[in-house]
């Protein structure tokens, strides 16, 4: 008996073995979220500095003409840089005046562009206008920055800090919404660079790849589940090629995209409309296979049932077996579109990897994609960057969460219809 | 005359010819009985001078371009053609229309064509795939031995712009790239083997429904998540965190290295091992569990010395598809296992892999006649066909393994 003893230890010591692999599993997962959430949720809020700004006659507009054409030409940086002198008149000497203007963001001259084409009227009175900040000060205002660091190691030196600490104590520095990030494409600089570009081009080529790959993969899953005739040979073959392609690796459908989209049919290079057919290419497979397991899990008796009636066999697909699949086969078209939404590797191969700051405006402007956004991102060192990296991951994993809650939605839904 | 123009109006004229159609059929019905409902009439008449007329301008265009370049017509012309070529046809099929008319048959004579064409892209992509493949690669053998390049030691793509350059000699000795494949392939599979398959039989064998309903779908969001997203994840947390631990026991490791690559690639296939085991474990009769309950065993000896074995095959090609996948993966090494090629089998230096090198060449670079961007076509042929044959291995063993419990 004392056999047993062991024995039931031995059963103990086996559960935990799978106990702990699957904790191990959760565990990483955890650590995963938790790591990307942590870096990446301050991205969503911007730094802005309260500017005195005079707008001044004088600057933008010496001879009075009320013209926007004259005034656009005016000194709009020379504007910026006297606001940030009468904040702080003290500041004296070059390097010091130098160092000063770099606490806002370069976009601020733009900014107060804007302003004043908006509204002529403006010049010549004095308004505060809050001006988006450095990344650097973004950075310490988030506390990404260590302010008691010894000065050589931090990004902000110690007069940087006390401009800063002063606006803070008069409240002239606050964080906001971030909507840079959801409104500008790629930038160098970090605290202008956002993921339009990258939003709308993973839409255009999603919309490309949705439009081919669905009609086409669809349209072959009946036919292989309904239509085609057994122990044919060339079905067979239809089939064995669909299983293939579902595990060839995503890059060489990218070889493809280059061989015969970009060079032979010389389709221009970093466009949706390519990156779209090439994520079809890979994503029709994905659509094929379990099109036909919700095909085949239709109950034979319903084909019978209008069989019986005198439907032909065409009719009896289309008006009975499709309707009750419909579900289950969009539960896999949408699984296959989340798939290809998070797919960069041939992407890159066709070019959707460049510094795009112009917004696409169709299928055969450049673009990039949120995958890609977020390789192109991940290699920038700055601190700036790597926060707004992990915000991106976080977007795209909030669409990937929204599509696959999705198709569970529609997969229960399919479960009921076929019971 | 601009194409979408030719179009939008034979579609127009289809819609008006499906009405006319329509409406003739409807009235044969008043006095007789029709073979096919009058909307099979109408469909007939509508897709059947489409198709023709689409066709009829599909043809033309090739006949020019092609054939009799100089032979060369205005668009116009061609316009009108198709017009005419349409109200043809349509008028034929209109003539037809009576009480014995099979139309129905004739439109799902059409729907299973169209089907069929359908079905065929899946050929011809695999076509493509291979003619554009092997076409480039075949120009890059041309250039470089193909004995040199598969089992060469020295990768080295850059092509020399002067005699003395350093660093760049123009080699391309792909072994260095196949050994840091399957180094981080190997790494990988060591993660994700034990935790996948201890997962899948504690999922199948212990777990209750309730717990099983919880913790699968979990371990389903670690397979949608993104590479790119376990790339940067790579870089930002475990490529540090080994780098710092490395520190701690006096070992320095390269902030890019193939550990850290094949762990977060490991991480990455484990939800892939379970889900296969779980199928495969599950596909074992209820009966060789229930005999071995029976006389006495305990679960994990039910599990070790009968679900096993009997499952094993299906388990090996479960292990293959997934070495097959980590071999293709691209963007967690790109961005954590390094640029340069290195002959090792240290996981704690950089190493560089086939899909790497494959996207390395060909970003950026866009000359088609230089051995460094045809090289990423030889490259990817290899791994083509690498892991086609793992699949196909992989594939057959599952399926033997299935018929032998059906």
């Amino acid at each position: 008996m004392n056999n047993l003893k062991s024995r039931l230890a031995k059963e103990k010591r086996f559960k935990a073995y799978g106990i702990i692999s699957i904790i191990t599993a959760l565990t990483l997962l955890t650590i995963l979220f938790v790591s990307i959430f942590s870096q990446g949720y301050t991205a969503f809020q911007e730094t802005r500095i309260q500017l005195p700004v005079y707008f001044d006659q004088e600057i933008l507009d010496p001879n009075k003409t009320s013209d926007w054409d004259n005034i656009k030409k005016a000194n709009f940086n020379g504007l910026v840089k006297q606001s940030l002198r009468n904040l702080f008149p003290e500041v004296s000497g070059r390097s010091n005046k130098r160092k000063l203007y770099k606490i806002v963001s370069s976009s601020a001259e733009y900014q107060i562009r804007n302003i004043v084409n908006n509204d002529l009227s403006i010049i010549g009175s004095k308004q505060n206008i809050w001006v988006l900040a450095d990344d650097d000060v973004d950075m310490l205002i988030k506390g990404n920055i260590n302010r008691n660091l010894p000065e050589n190691e931090r990004r902000i030196d110690d007069q940087e800090l006390m401009w800063i600490e002063y606006l803070e104590s008069e409240n002239l520095i606050k964080k906001v919404f971030n909507k840079t990030l959801f409104t500008s494409g790629d930038s160098s600089e970090s605290e202008q660079s956002g993921i339009l570009v990258a939003l709308l081009g993973s839409f255009y080529a999603l919309l490309i790849t949705l439009a081919l790959s669905f009609p086409i993969g669809i349209a072959t899953a009946v036919y292989l589940e309904e239509f085609a005739p057994k122990d044919n040979k060339f079905v067979d073959f239809i089939e064995v090629n669909i299983n293939n392609l579902a595990a060839v690796p995503s890059i060489i459908f990218g070889l493809l995209g280059l061989a015969i989209f970009l060079n032979f049919f010389e389709m221009p290079r970093s466009a949706p409309l390519v990156g779209g057919m090439v994520l079809s290419l890979m994503t029709l497979p994905r659509i094929i296979i379990p099109a036909r397991a919700a095909l085949k899990s239709v109950p034979p008796s319903i084909r019978e049932g209008a069989l019986g009636l005198g439907a032909s066999n065409v009719q009896a697909v289309f008006n009975h077996v499709l309707p009750i699949a419909t579900p289950g086969m969009l539960t896999g078209t949408i699984i296959g579109m989340a798939q290809a939404l998070g797919e960069s590797a041939p992407l890159l191969i066709i070019g959707m990897v460049a510094f795009i700051v112009d917004v696409p405006q169709g299928f055969t402007d450049p673009a990039t994609a949120l995958p890609v956004q977020i390789y192109l991102w991940a290699d920038t060192p700055e601190r700036g960057f790597v926060e707004r990296t992990a915000a991106v991951i976080m977007v795209l994993l909030i669409f990937l969460i929204l599509m696959n809650s999705l198709a569970i939605y529609l997969r229960k839904k399919f479960e009921k219809n076929i019971t | 005359m601009n194409i979408t123009i030719i179009l939008i109006t034979l579609v127009l004229l289809a819609a008006s010819s499906y009405y006319v159609g329509l409406k003739k059929s409807i009235s044969i019905q008043k006095s007789d009985k029709l073979h096919s409902a009058p909307i099979y009439h109408g469909s007939l008449l509508a897709i059947y001078s489409l198709i023709v007329s689409l066709l009829f301008i599909l043809i033309w265009h090739l006949f020019e371009n092609y054939l009799y370049p100089e032979f060369s017509l205005s668009r116009n012309l061609i316009f009108f053609l198709s017009l005419l070529v349409f109200l043809i046809t349509a008028l034929s099929v209109f003539l037809k229309i009576e009480k014995n008319f099979r139309a129905r048959e004739k439109v799902e004579n059409i729907i299973e064509i169209f089907l069929l064409i359908c079905s065929t892209v899946a050929i011809l992509i695999t076509i493509g795939i291979l003619l554009s493949v092997i076409f480039e690669a075949t120009r890059f053998f041309s250039m470089v031995p193909i004995t040199d390049f598969l089992f060469g030691t020295h990768w080295s793509p850059q092509i020399p712009i002067r005699e003395d350059q350093v660093g760049s000699s123009g080699a391309f000795g792909a072994i260095p790239l196949f050994t840091g494949t399957f180094l981080i392939a190997f790494i990988a599979m060591i993660i994700a083997g034990p935790i996948g398959l201890m997962s899948a039989i504690y999922m199948s064998e212990y777990a209750t429904k309730k717990t099983r309903d919880i913790i699968k779908p979990l371990t389903e969001i670690l397979a949608g998540i993104p590479t790119v997203v376990y790339g940067f994840f790579a870089v930002i947390v475990v490529a540090p965190f080994i780098r710092s631990s490395g520190e701690y026991f006096g070992l320095n490791i390269a902030s890019e290295s193939a550990l850290a690559a094949g762990l977060v690639m490991g991480i990455m296939i484990i939800p892939f091992v379970s889900s296969i085991s779980d199928d495969v474990i599950n596909a074992v009769p209820q009966n060789l569990k229930d005999g071995s309950l029976g006389v006495g065993a305990t679960k994990s000896e039910t599990i070790l010395k009968v679900i096993i074995p009997a499952a094993l095959p299906g388990i090996i090609g479960g292990l293959l598809l997934a070495i097959s996948r980590a071999i293709g993966e691209t963007m967690i090494v790109v961005m954590a296992a390094g640029m340069s090629a290195n002959l090792t089998a240290n996981p704690l230096e950089a190493v560089t892999t086939v899909t790497v090198q494959i996207l390395v060449l060909l970003v950026g670079d866009q000359e088609f006649d230089s051995p460094k961007t045809l090289a990423a076509f030889a490259l990817g042929l290899v791994l083509f066909f690498m892991t086609l044959i793992l699949n196909y291995v992989a594939l057959n063993i599952v399926r033997k393994y299935r018929e032998q419990y059906e």
